[in-house]
């Protein structure tokens, strides 16, 4: 049998995955992280993007997370979302929509809504979309 | 007849009021319900946090962040988190209690004490007791969001960080079940976590991009859930412990009204039987 990881995927308002993995993808601040069993533990912030888990019978399941906090044990994988979905119940309209509410508000020197926040909602949602692309080609 | 009147109009008024308990209680039954989900739904995240916290306590860091160092305690600051309504039963009154007793514990030893009052009854007691209140929110409702917490919250982190006070305490009740909660104490800051002998080895863990902010941001949010946690579940609380308080009131209501019932029937009776015995005293004088 295949070396497992214990993880866990928790958000602000629910646990969304906890059992064993056998390989997770989570988008490190500093780059994609891959994360097999017996990993070093690392202690990470994590991007707007997808986390990716592969199973015990090696079927992948995606979840979008909006960020948060990864941490990683030798036998736990630990993510501490901001936001998580499951990839498959991502609303690409609502994604879309969202993205160029964002990008609209960048470009609208007059809005109220400051730089920054602006910014950081365009690179939440344009991470949204990517996932969603991404699930899509896979199928 | 007048004791019958005055009886009758007597249970009239405790059948009233023994409407409006139950219709609280029955309100308070389904807010529970929500209120109870919230709860378990939050909790994985508060949990799944505290072991990350505990499991970083045991790092062996080359620097550690001021709020895992254990200082001289020389001012403790306590976040108090109670309910905005009354009619709870002693659910708040118990939660003083025991922050009474801790805080008079601390007094003895000349620590002196700040204050974070959650919640409209922990505003009051607090400005009546004359305590260090240094920030307070209430009205947060039945659904309450992170963000109108964080700004209390950040007052005492602030605190905590500057020096101004060297350990903080949350106060808040703990939901056993729908029967029973448990006024607890728990320290917050600095952060220790039980011992735990799987992680007694030399070890850290690799830090992107880098220790100092990584903490930064994983303490806060923390501190934060902590509270946001202790929030949601006091909510829980105080719904069952008001669920069952206007349950025993309404049972008392219930209890009262019986008797006044057999009081009444009671008053009745004699007054028929005086009646007649002056109808049988009349005639037989005729």
């Amino acid at each position: 049998m295949a070396m497992t990881i214990h993880l866990d995927i928790v958000s602000a308002e629910k646990e969304i995955w906890s059992g064993p993995a056998t390989m997770v993808f989570a988008p490190g601040e500093m780059g994609e992280l891959g994360i097999a069993p017996r990993h070093t533990p690392l202690l990470t912030r994590l991007k707007a993007g997808e986390v990716r888990v592969r199973d015990q019978r090696d079927a992948e399941e995606s979840f979008f997370i909006s960020g948060g906090i990864l941490e990683i044990q030798p036998h736990v994988v630990t993510v501490l979302a901001d936001t998580a979905i499951r990839a498959d119940d991502l609303d690409e309209a609502a994604a879309l929509a969202a993205k160029q509410r964002a990008e609209e508000a960048i470009s609208d020197q007059k809005s109220d809504m400051d730089y920054a926040t602006a910014k950081a909602e365009l690179a939440e949602a344009a991470a949204m979309v990517e996932t969603i692309k991404k699930v899509r080609g896979r199928r | 007849m007048s004791g019958a009147k005055e009886i009758r109009s007597k249970i009239k008024s405790i059948k009233n009021t023994q409407k409006i308990t139950k219709a609280m209680e029955m309100v308070a039954a389904s807010k529970m319900r929500k209120a109870q989900d919230r709860m378990t739904a939050t909790r994985p995240y508060a949990e799944k946090m505290r072991n990350v916290i505990c499991h970083l306590s045991h790092a062996h860091a080359e620097i550690k962040h001021p709020f895992m160092i254990e200082r001289e305690i020389k001012r403790v600051g306590y976040i108090v988190v109670t309910s905005d309504r009354g009619l709870c039963g002693g659910l708040n009154v118990n939660l003083f209690k025991k922050t009474l007793a801790d805080m008079i514990a601390h007094d003895e030893q000349g620590i002196e004490i700040d204050v974070v009052a959650i919640g409209r009854k922990a505003v009051e007691y607090f400005k009546r007791r004359g305590a260090n209140v240094v920030a307070q929110a209430s009205h947060l409702g039945d659904t309450p969001h992170i963000d109108e917490l964080i700004g209390t919250v950040k007052v005492m982190l602030d605190a905590f960080a500057e020096g101004d006070i060297d350990a903080l305490y949350m106060v808040s009740n703990d939901f056993v079940n729908t029967m029973t909660q448990t006024a607890t104490i728990a320290k917050i800051l600095p952060v220790a976590g039980p011992a735990d002998d799987q992680l007694k080895h030399h070890w850290d863990y690799i830090y992107e991009p880098d220790s100092k902010e990584i903490l930064d941001s994983l303490l806060m949010r923390f501190v934060e859930s902590q509270v946001y946690q202790g929030v949601v579940e006091n909510i829980a609380c105080e719904m069952s412990a008001r669920m069952i308080a206007m349950k025993s009131a309404t049972d008392n209501a219930g209890d009262i009204i019986s008797d006044l019932e057999t009081m009444y029937n009671k008053a009745r009776q004699a007054a028929i039987t005086q009646e007649i015995s002056e109808i049988v005293a009349g005639a037989a004088a005729v």
